[in-house]
C-alpha cells in the first residue's frame, strides 16, 4: 500500500534548480532507496517531505490527499519522522533531553517532565540500538558521531509512526554499527513503516532495499524494483554507467610508480 | 554472523563518573566559588559587612539586579540578548507614573498600562529580531537607544522636566506602595519585598528551565535553533516569550522604583543591562547560548550586590566598583570555563 507520493515535484532556491520533476513512491513495509552523488538532491528531497522546506512545483500525496507541510513538528503529527544527515541534536544539552526534544513526556497537574521515565526509555531504547551510553546526562557532545546517529535513530523510530526517512545514516559509521544501523531498517520495515533510506552506498542500499530510485542533478535517472536489477547494475547506474568506463580508463593512463607501491 | 543480539556489552573504556565531577560540572559553580570568597574577602576587611542588620541591604541590593538577571540569564541561554533591558526599566516606570499623573487616574491603571507596555516592547523586540533576522545584539541595541530617546523626550512634553511628578497623593499610591516597595522587619534586618519577588522568580525560573518542556525549548534554541526546528520545537515563540519574560520583570523593577521613589528620572538605566548580563555570565551562561543557569544568575546578583555595598563599608573609594565587576566577570568565565574543562574531562 503507497503510504507518500511524491508526483512530479520540483524545488528552486532561487536560481538552482535542486530538483526537477521527481516522482516517487513510498510504500508500507517497503524500503525505498534513495542513491546519488553529492549535490544531487537527496537531502532537498527529503527536507521537502519532512516539512523543513515547501517545495515549489508538483504535489506531495500522503493516502492520496495532497498535503503542504507547514513546519517539521506538522509532519511529524501526521506520522513522518526523519533523521538528518546533520542530525538535528542540540550539542550542549544531555542525550535523553535531546532524545525526546519537541516530544516530551510529563506528568502531574502542573506538567512537570517526567524525567525518570525519559531516562529509562531513552536507556532501553538505546540499548536496543547497540550503543552504550553510561551517562545520559552528558552533553550529546562528547559522544561520537556514530553514537549521535544512534540516538538520533532512535529518536526517529520511538517516535516515528508511519513513515521513518534517513538521509545518508551509515555515511559517518563504523562496519559495525552500519550493521546496527541496517538492521534498525530492516526491523522499522518489518514492522510495517514505509522507509525512505538515503545513501551514497549501492552496497548498503542493496541489503536492504526493495526500491530504488537514484537521482542525478536533480532528476531521476533511475526507478525500478529489486526484482529487475543486480548490485553490479545498482552500482553501474550509480557511477552513471559509461562515466565509470571512462573513469577506469582514464586512471589506467595514469601509471602508478613501481616503487611508490610498496 | 556471530552477533545477532544487539545488546551491546557496556563500553568498559566509560567509568561512571564520581559524584563530585558530576557537581562540577553545572554550570553555576564557578559563581558559587566566587560568592564565598567575596563573602570571606569582605567580612575579613569591612567591619560593617559582620553587622547582621545589613543582610537587608545587601539582600535589597542583590534583588533589584536578581529581578532582571533571571529573565536575562533565560534569554541568553535561549541564544538572545537585550540590551535594553535596563532603559525599559525606566520606561516602565515612567509610563506608569505620566500615564496616571498626566490623565488624573488611579495609579493602579498607570500600573497596568505599564505592564502591557512593557510587555508589548519585549514582543517587539522578539518579533523584530525574528523578523528581520538580525543578531538580537543590533535589534536590541535600536530599541536601547529608542527608549531612551523616548524616556527623555515624552517626560519632558508631559512634564517640562526630567523626572516623572511625584505621584505620591494619588488614588491607589498607598496600595501599590505595599505591593511593590514595602518592607518588612524581623529581628534587626529590613526585608524589602523585591527580595521575596527576586527568590520567587528564581525558583520559578530555574524549575521552568530544568523542570518544563519549555525549559527544554529554551536549551534547544539557544543551542542549535535549526536542530530544535527540525524536530518540532516552536522556535519563535520560544524566542518571543523570553524576550516578554524580559519585559515583565522590567515591569516588575520599574514599579519598585516608581512606588519606591514616588517619581522615576528618566536617564536611569542606561548601563544596567551590562551588570544584568554580567550577573548571568558569572552565573555560567555561555555568550553564545545554550548553556547557563537561573540560579547561577541569581548568585551572580548576589555578587553583585555583595561588591556593592562591601567596597563602601570597607571604605574604599566606590570608584573601583566597575573595575572590581570587570575584574569578577573575567575571573568568573575563566573558572567556569576551566571548571567545566576538568569536569568534562573526568
Ligand atoms: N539552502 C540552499 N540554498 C541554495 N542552494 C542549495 C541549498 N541547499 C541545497 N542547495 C543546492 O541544491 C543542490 C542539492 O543539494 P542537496 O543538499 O540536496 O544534495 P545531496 O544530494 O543531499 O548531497 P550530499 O550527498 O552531499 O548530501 C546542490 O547543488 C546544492 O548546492
Ligand atoms: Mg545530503
Amino acid at each position: 500500500m503507497t503510504i507518500l507520493e511524491l508526483e512530479n515535484v520540483g524545488k528552486s532556491y532561487g536560481n538552482v534548480h535542486a530538483l526537477r520533476g521527481v516522482s516517487l513512491s513510498v510504500r508500507q513495509g517497503e524500503v525505498t532507496c534513495v542513491l546519488g552523488d553529492n549535490g544531487a538532491g537527496k537531502s532537498t528531497l527529503i527536507k521537502i517531505v519532512s516539512g523543513l522546506h515547501a517545495h515549489t512545483s508538483g504535489s506531495v500525496l500522503l493516502d492520496g490527499q495532497s498535503v503542504h507541510f507547514g513546519s517539521p513538528r506538522d509532519a511529524q503529527s501526521q506520522g513522518i519522522a526523519t533523521v538528518y544527515q546533520d542530525l538535528a541534536l542540540a550539542p550542549l544539552m544531555s542525550v535523553w533531553r535531546n532524545f525526546f526534544l519537541g516530544n516530551e513526556l510529563r506528568k502531574g497537574f502542573l506538567k512537570t517532565l517526567d524525567i525518570a521515565a525519559m531516562k529509562r526509555i531513552c536507556a532501553s531504547e538505546l540499548s536496543k540500538m547497540g550503543v552504550s551510553v553510561p551517562d545520559l546526562d552528558r552533553p550529546v557532545a562528547s559522544l561520537s558521531g556514530g553514537q549521535r546517529q544512534c540516538v538520533a535513530i532512535a529518536r526517529a523510530i520511538y517516535f516515528g509512526a508511519r513513515v521513518i526517512i534517513l538521509d545518508e545514516p551509515t555515511a559517518a559509521l563504523g562496519v559495525k554499527q552500519s550493521g546496527v544501523v541496517l538492521r534498525y531498517v530492516v526491523k522499522a520495515r518489518d514492522a510495517g513503516l514505509g522507509v525512505i533510506f538515503i545513501t551514497h552506498n549501492p552496497h548498503h542500499a542493496y541489503l536492504v532495499g526493495n526500491h530504488f530510485v537514484i537521482l542525478k542533478l536533480g532528476r531521476v535517472v533511475l526507478d525500478a524494483h529489486r526484482d529487475e536489477l543486480t548490485l553490479d547494475r545498482l552500482a553501474a547506474e550509480m557511477a552513471g554507467g559509461d562515466e565509470l568506463a571512462e573513469l577506469s580508463h582514464e586512471l589506467r593512463g595514469v601509471a602508478v610508480p613501481p616503487d611508490t607501491a610498496s | 554472523m556471530t552477533t545477532t543480539a544487539p545488546l551491546a556489552t557496556q563500553d568498559d573504556r566509560v567509568a561512571s563518573r564520581p559524584l563530585a565531577a558530576r557537581l562540577l560540572s553545572r554550570p553555576e559553580v564557578g559563581s558559587l566559588v566566587a560568592a564565598v570568597v567575596i563573602f570571606l574577602l569582605f567580612m575579613a576587611v569591612a567591619e560593617p559587612f559582620r553587622n547582621v542588620a545589613n543582610i537587608g541591604t545587601i539582600l535589597y541590593g542583590a534583588s533589584t539586579i536578581g529581578i532582571m538577571a533571571v529573565p536575562v540569564a533565560l534569554l541568553m541561554i535561549g541564544g538572545e540578548f537585550d540590551l535594553s533591558a535596563g532603559v525599559a526599566v525606566t520606561t516602565a516606570g515612567l509610563s506608569g507614573a505620566l500615564l496616571a499623573w498626566n490623565f488624573g487616574l488611579n495609579v493602579w491603571v498607570g500600573v497596568l498600562l505599564s505592564l502591557v507596555l512593557a510587555v508589548a516592547i519585549g514582543a517587539f523586540n522578539g518579533w523584530l529580531l525574528l523578523r528581520t533576522g538580525l543578531p538580537s545584539f543590533l535589534v536590541t541595541l535600536g530599541t536601547f537607544f529608542i527608549l531612551q530617546g523616548v524616556n527623555l523626550g515624552v517626560t519632558r512634553l508631559a512634564t517640562g522636566n526630567v523626572a516623572s511628578a511625584g505621584i505620591s497623593d494619588m488614588d491607589g499610591f498607598a496600595s501599590a506602595h505595599a505591593v511593590f516597595a514595602s518592607q518588612v522587619t524581623i529581628g534587626p534586618i529590613n526585608f524589602k519585598i523585591t527580595i521575596l519577588y527576586w527568590l520567587v522568580l528564581t525558583l520559578i525560573g530555574a524549575y521552568v528551565l530544568l523542570r518544563t518542556r519549555i525549559g527544554n525549548w529554551i536549551f534547544a534554541v539557544g543551542g542549535d535553533a535549526a536542530a530544535a526546528r527540525a524536530v518540532g520545537v516552536p522556535v519563535r515563540s520560544t524566542k518571543v516569550g523570553l524576550f516578554m519574560a524580559v519585559g515583565f520583570c522590567a515591569w516588575l523593577s520599574g514599579m519598585h522604583l516608581l512606588f519606591q521613589f514616588n517619581t522615576v528620572q528618566s536617564g536611569e538605566g542606561v548601563g544596567k543591562e551590562f551588570i544584568f548580563i554580567i550577573a548571568a555570565v558569572i552565573g555560567g551562561c555561555l555568550l553564545t547560548g545554550g548553556y547557563g543557569s537561573v540560579v547561577g544568575a541569581s548568585i551572580g546578583a548576589l555578587i553583585f550586590g555583595m561588591a556593592q555595598l562591601g567596597i563602601n563599608y570597607a571604605g574604599w573609594n566606590p570608584d573601583w566598583f566597575r573595575t572590581f565587576l570587570g575584574v569578577m566577570l573575567l575571573l568568573a568565565t575563566i573558572v567556569n570555563l576551566y571548571v567545566k574543562r576538568r569536569a568534562d574531562l573526568r
